[in-house]
């Protein structure tokens, strides 16, 4: 099931980079970089599960991805869709049917429009919609509820439900398991492992390290606005030793599983970065070296960015 | 809040602002320079002291205010809301033939500026930045700013005047009898003050559904139907109208008080023969019963106004019907 990935990634990102202009004190424009230089692929069949720590950009990412950025923002670099340009009509034509994406919270619900109606939104069916309902175990009068009425687990599945309606080649889901129950949830990554299985992609935002580690093929590591890593699950399965990053590394020494020991420091505010690697202030291997632009490079089976990474 | 405590609570506050407004009106108008008799017969009258004298007594002038008032608000309360000096008839009577005017000519007008600003509140928010949207925000901004029988007169020198496509005032044409004015007269002389009122009252609503349809297309919930695939004309008509209806019905039916005092001032332009201009004369004439009477009049038709948006969102908004019918 995880075997050969086919050559030419479904998604592309290349150097991708993310600002919004800000307006600081009075009148003065600011550009706030929030994703630096990313770069990923995800594969036919493959899930990539990215991980990191809250405000490292991971929504920014998926939202890029939708072409849902808001307004203020400026978008540099390329993102490829089945090898071909993503640009803004065919981000228009292609969401909803092609690419589906699933949001962060019940806030992307519309207050004031019932459940079913949402659900089905302007491609999907009745049939489709019970069908998932009954999928995710959600009740016949929940059709008829309006988003405040349901509860986070509830609200959750309902966003997931949304998903299906459509027949996606490509599912961006942010964080789609806090709230539900374990087996739920567990349930829910299998049905994306079974759709990746049958030759979707999915990229896979999530908290769960654990979910992530029993579904997907690879797990991308975000730090502060980049990718640091990006390796095969089994690498994250063997431990830190067989990892590349030390970020990588302390994230896994950090799970309660491990030794549960907290990285020392914080994660650098978008505005105030630091020069060359972004990990140097919190790094105990960090060199002269480290103050350089800080490329993506090929090492054993993944990427990483890091000059001394083996 | 149950319900019935709402009720009570509303009739409360309802019973306060007309004490009040009553107390206010009476003070403001007894301590106006106009004196009620000169106003009624007039400045070179030839009458005789003992027959001013008379009058002065009849009407209670010379009374201290305390005691008018407390005499004023026991008639009222009994449904005697006393006798107009300007007019010479029940106030009551002089109050609904005037409403019955004006009530057509508000209806229009709020109709109008409701539907008309709602709709350019969504085109521009929709173009936002565009030459049309900034077109639409100058002339509601000039608009505000502007005074009631400013823009009256202008319509009127334009309309009237000027192109002579509307009469220029009054409720039906003059010298005509009662009895042959007809449907179409009627009409023929509501357009311009209407029109008046209506533009008067459309900047607010355009303004506010411009801003709120905009604050909207930013939310969570329009991201994600865009991510569906949904069109910006999807956007608007499936979620955007269907969450700012609601907010933009309150703020109209809680311009009840604006077009109040609109309608006095256009009504005094245009010689309309409504409640508004009864207020003026009222006002010239220091005729107490009668402003005490629109005073007491309008506060409660300016309350119905807000009271009825409060009940309509109680109706329409599913999260609070149906969370009260939850808890
Ligand atoms: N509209 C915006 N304008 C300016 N900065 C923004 C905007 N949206 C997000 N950011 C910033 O971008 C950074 C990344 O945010 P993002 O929501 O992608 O984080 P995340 O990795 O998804 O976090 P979480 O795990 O909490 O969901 C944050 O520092 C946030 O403050
Ligand atoms: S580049 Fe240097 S500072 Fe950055 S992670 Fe590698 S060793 Fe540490
Ligand atoms: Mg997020």
């Amino acid at each position: 099931m995880r075997e050969k990935k086919e050559r030419t990634p479904l998604l592309d990102v290349q150097g991708l980079s993310v600002s919004f202009s800000m307006y600081e004190r009075g009148l003065q424009k600011k550009d706030l970089e929030v994703l630096h230089k990313l770069s990923l692929g995800v594969y036919p069949g493959e899930i990539l599960a990215v991980v990191g720590s809250s405000g490292s950009g991971k929504s920014i990412l998926a939202h890029a991805v939708m072409g849902i950025l808001p307004g203020n923002a400026r978008v540099k670099g390329e993102i490829h869709y089945r090898g071909e340009l993503l640009d803004k009509e065919r981000q228009e034509a292609l969401r909803g049917k092609e690419i589906a994406f699933i949001p962060q919270s019940l806030a992307y619900l519309d207050p004031l429009m019932r459940v079913d109606r949402q659900v089905i939104g302007i491609r999907g069916t009745k049939e489709k919609q019970e069908a998932a309902f009954a999928r995710y175990h959600l009740g016949k009068e929940v059709e008829r509820m309006y988003p405040f009425q349901l509860s986070g687990g509830m609200a959750r599945r309902v966003l997931i439900s949304t998903a299906v309606m459509e027949e996606a080649r490509l599912i961006v889901a942010d964080e789609p398991t806090p709230g539900l129950h374990e087996e739920v949830a567990m349930e829910t990554l299998r049905d994306f492992r079974q759709l990746a299985d049958e030759g979707c992609g999915v990229l896979l935002i999530t908290h769960d390290i654990d979910l992530a580690f029993q579904v997907a093929d690879r797990i991308a590591v975000f730090y502060a606005g980049t990718i640091v890593e990006i390796a095969p699950v089994t690498d994250f399965l063997a431990g830190k030793e067989a990892l590349r990053h030390p970020y990588s590394k302390a994230f896994i020494d950090a799970l309660p599983q491990n030794s549960f020991k907290p990285i020392e420091g914080f994660q650098p505010y978008a505005g105030s970065l630091p020069e060359g690697c972004l990990f140097a202030p919190r790094c105990s291997a960090c060199s002269k070296e480290c103050a350089g632009e800080m490329e993506m490079r090929r090492i054993r089976d993944g990427e990483v960015r890091c000059v001394h990474a083996t | 809040m149950s319900r019935s405590r709402y009720i009570a609570g509303t009739v409360f506050r309802m019973l306060t602002l007309l004490a009040a407004v009553s107390v206010l009106s009476f003070v403001l108008v007894t301590s106006s320079p106009i004196d009620p008799l000169t106003a009624y017969i007039g400045t070179n009258s030839t009458l005789s002291q003992e027959a001013r004298d008379e009058i002065t007594e009849h009407w209670g002038l010379d009374d201290p205010p305390v005691e008018r008032f407390t005499a004023w608000a026991g008639n009222f309360l009994k449904g005697d809301w006393g006798t107009s000096i300007a007019f010479k008839k029940p106030v009551k009577t002089v109050i609904k033939e005037r409403f019955s005017y004006s009530v057509v000519l508000m209806l229009i007008a709020w109709t109008f500026s409701g539907v008309l600003g709602f709709l350019a509140g969504i085109f521009a928010a929709v173009r936002k930045g565009s030459l049309w949207d900034k077109a639409i925000k100058v002339f509601c901004l000039a608009l505000q700013s502007a005074p009631t029988f400013w823009v009256g007169l202008l319509v009127l020198s334009l309309f009237a005047v000027q192109l002579g496509w509307f009469p220029i005032g009054l409720a039906a044409p003059m010298g005509k009898l009662a009895q042959d004015v007809t449907l179409e007269d009627r009409i023929w002389h509501l357009v311009l003050p209407s029109l008046t009122l209506g533009v008067l009252g459309i900047s607010k609503i355009t303004l506010y559904t411009r801003q709120k349809l905009i604050e909207i297309m930013d939310s969570g919930f329009i991201l994600f139907a865009k991510a569906r695939g949904e069109d910006t004309a999807q956007l608007v008509l499936r979620h955007g109208i269907r969450n700012i209806a609601l907010p933009a019905v309150t703020v109209q039916f809680a311009a009840f008080s604006e077009l109040f005092g609109g309608i006095a001032l256009a009504e005094s332009v245009f010689s309309y023969p409504g409640i508004g201009s009864a207020l003026t004369t009222a006002g010239l004439s220091g005729d107490v019963p009668l402003l005490l009477g629109i005073a007491v009049f309008s506060a409660v038709f300016v309350f119905t106004g807000n009271l009825i948006a409060n009940i309509l969102y109680g109706l329409l908004d599913p999260r609070i019907k149906e969370g009260r019918a939850d808890g």
